[in-house]
């Protein structure tokens, strides 16, 4: 049996009449970009901030930050998305609960998606700024404090700028990463890149142009992070460490 | 100036220090020496108390350190501090190793604390390297940063913690060179070192120290002349076999 | 005054058998997906830092593909083409479609991140035991299968463990195809019962037991390792 290709479906119009099919893909990459890069912003702070927490000398501090870890890192992604917009807006009080059921359901969806996206990487965003803090040779930290800074100043100005620069490959996976986890937010009916796709499917009865479009698309997404992150890479090196050899 | 009283310190149930006490005045240059293990880097840290102590009393310039309510930073803004593996920040160009405590600690100018640097890199030879980053010098080079980035904070005394150790053969006399210039003018210090021709040339007192106690605290030449104690003989025996 | 929600539990009881049967299907996508993925992550990894280029490279392009794209958007692409070519090769009548294109996905997808966590591991074992394995007379192949490989995963095995824990939270997403693993039925009884909160928390749970044991073990060997 063999496949009618027809690749000039993108440019017609959809049911709806609103834009073509490339319009939608779009929207899509729109949709999976805004999303994505959103909840890459929740999971910086958020995992900067647990991560810092784990390395202070305290040990309710560092508990807390390793219950959140646990607890995000050992739950599927798909469940916490359900958990955040099937059962968390149940679990409020009635109020708050039906005040987000009124929202925009594209809203509705947004929202879910980004905090959970956000605070799931940021689980693992803090892991590797612990992992960057503990890496640093313990003197750097006595240094600072020689010098007279107190223990925030130590981390603001010496710890952190240099943790930040080690890991900078592994985040830079985190946040390819968030791209790829964005796609589950299908499930809850977000219209992001995959959605689009699905939906393409479902009304061209060209699977393979819809799939491959949407395919390169991500691919694209991935080869413009990487491009970004190797700037950011080459400008923050640092001579005799990380890649600094001149 | 520096007087330590008593001075017992644990890891758990192991006893690091044990009852460490002696005195350093204004100007003194102390040795502070002894085998590996014997607690020497310990002690000269909770001078400035990078580490805890849990019994005695430490007082600096008439300051107690070990006290909860005394500022700890802005102590040791005032105490130098110079450590076995250099640890400049390897991020920062050397000038601004130099100017960050200035500028964040003792909140001068940018202009004054870039004057301030550079003069102290001319001192340690190292001008031309200011724009330079630490990985870029040699262990030498970095170290004598180290101690110019030390002094940078017009310190009441300095701290050494085996400042050559690290350092290969032929660069430890540069870095010695520097502090025998700083003893010469009077600079109030307390190094951790096995460098006893350093010892020899500009030491007042040298401390010996074994298994967390001050074994021996004697004037330099009763040091060399004729230790008391049969650990501090045999040390020295070993150290200048060579 | 706010009226907080009133928890019911009892729907789960009965479905214990039903959601035993779908914990059964995310082992099996699971088990499948880790023995498939590690020989052929091995020999993708063996095949990129081999000496030939055309081999190299086209390890190279499937590892990045294949990293590059969506868990989601691979499961539906092999939810596209799996029954084609079953249905091309057997003909009407396969049983279970979408499991079986289910595990062709995962199997070939987690292939490529176990080779380069293999490929690290082969790099991580000093150059020095290639020549004296080869001193010995061993071909290339012998090195590789006696001497490098046992050291390479020794020391790799607390990273592939950990990455199976990922998998393992991964197989959920079977859910887009419909397939009724863990989650899959979890969510369909909570639908049917109308207790959608109860079921889709105790899945969780019992995805965080499962998970929060495993990488505790992972944890001690890494502790015994760093020993």
């Amino acid at each position: 049996m063999a496949y009618n290709w027809n690749w000039s479906i993108f440019l017609s119009d959809t049911p709806a009449g609103d834009a073509t099919y490339l319009g939608w893909l779009f929207t899509g990459l729109q949709w999976t970009v805004t999303l994505s890069l959103s909840a890459w912003l929740i999971a910086l702070s958020v995992g900067s901030l647990f991560g810092v927490l784990r390395t202070v000398p305290n040990r309710g501090l560092a508990l807390l930050g390793t219950t959140y870890v646990e607890i995000f890192r050992n739950v599927p992604l798909l469940v916490q998305l359900f958990i955040w917009y099937f059962v968390l807006p149940e679990l409020l009080p009635r109020e708050l609960g039906d005040a987000f059921k009124q929202l925009n359901p594209l809203l509705q969806q947004f929202l879910a998606a980004m905090v959970c996206l956000g605070l799931f990487t940021g689980a693992r965003v803090s892991e590797q700024v612990r992992s960057g803090i503990n890496s640093l040779p313990r003197g750097q930290k006595n240094a600072a404090l020689a010098l007279g800074l107190t223990l925030p100043q130590a981390y603001r100005y010496v710890m952190l700028p240099m943790a930040f620069r080690i890991i900078i490959p592994p985040l830079t996976s985190e946040f390819l990463n968030i791209f790829k986890n964005s796609a589950v937010a299908t499930t809850i009916g977000l219209i992001e890149l995959s959605r689009q796709a699905q939906q393409l499917v479902d009304y061209t009865a060209q699977p393979y142009e819809a799939f491959i479009a949407v395919t390169v698309m991500y691919l694209l997404i991935n080869v413009t992070v990487m491009f970004l992150m190797r700037r950011v890479e080459v400008n923050a090196r640092v001579p005799g460490y990380i890649g600094g050899s001149r | 100036m520096i007087s330590i009283r008593q001075v017992s310190k644990w890891y758990g149930s192991f006893q690091v220090l044990t009852e460490c006490t002696t005195e350093i005045q204004k100007g003194e240059v102390i040795v502070v020496c002894g085998p590996s293990g014997s607690g020497k880097s310990t002690l000269i840290k909770c001078v400035n108390g990078l580490e805890p102590f849990q019994a005695g009393e430490i007082m600096l310039d008439g300051t107690s350190v070990g006290d909860a309510k005394t500022n700890l930073s802005k102590l040791r803004a005032r105490v130098g501090m110079v450590f076995q593996h250099f640890e400049l920040f390897p991020h920062m160009r050397i000038i601004d190793n130099l100017t960050l405590a200035q500028i964040r600690v003792l909140g001068r100018a940018s202009e004054e604390a870039r004057d301030k640097g550079l003069k102290l890199l001319e001192r340690v030879g190292l001008k031309a390297h200011a724009e330079k980053f630490p990985g870029e010098l040699s262990g030498g080079q970095q170290q004598r940063v180290a101690i110019a980035r030390a002094l940078c904070m017009d310190p009441i005394a300095m701290l050494f913690d085996e400042p050559t150790s690290a350092l290969d053969p032929e660069m430890i006399n540069e870095v010695l060179d520097v502090m025998v210039e700083l003893a010469s003018e009077g600079m109030t210090m307390m190094c951790v070192t096995h460098e006893m021709g350093f010892a020899r040339k500009v030491a007042h007192r040298v401390i010996f120290m074994d298994q967390g106690r001050i074994v021996e605290d004697a004037a330099k030449d009763d040091f060399f002349g004729k230790p008391r104690s049969e650990r501090a003989q045999l040390f020295l025996s070993k150290i200048l076999q060579h | 005054m706010s009226e907080l929600y009133e928890f019911d539990w009892s729907s789960i009881p009965g479905a214990l058998p039903l959601l035993g049967k779908g914990l059964l299907i995310t082992f099996e996508v699971t088990l499948t997906a880790i023995v498939v993925g590690i020989v052929w992550g091995t020999l993708l990894a063996i095949a990129r830092i081999s000496a030939s280029k055309p081999l190299g490279f086209a390890a190279a392009t499937y590892v990045n593909l294949f990293r590059s794209v969506p868990l989601v958007m691979v499961i539906l692409w092999f939810y596209l083409i799996v029954p084609q070519v079953l249905k091309s090769i057997f003909g009407e009548g396969i049983a279970d479609i979408r499991l079986a294109s289910a595990l062709c996905a995962f199997a070939l997808f987690e292939a490529a991140y176990y080779s380069e966590i293999i490929r690290a591991g082969i790099q991580s074992v000093p150059r020095g035991q290639v020549s004296a394995a080869y001193a010995l007379g061993l071909t290339h192949a012998q090195t590789m299968r006696l001497v490098i490989l046992p050291q390479a995963f020794r020391n790799m095995l607390p990273l592939l463990l950990t990455q199976a824990i990922i998998l393992f939270q991964d197989t959920s997403l079977v859910y887009v195809i419909g397939l009724s693993d863990f989650f899959g039925t979890a969510y369909k009884v909570g639908d049917r019962d109308g207790r959608l909160v109860e079921l889709l928390l105790f899945a969780g749970l019992i995805y965080f037991i499962f998970c929060f044991s495993a990488s505790q073990i992972v944890r001690r060997l890494q502790r015994r390792y760093a020993q």
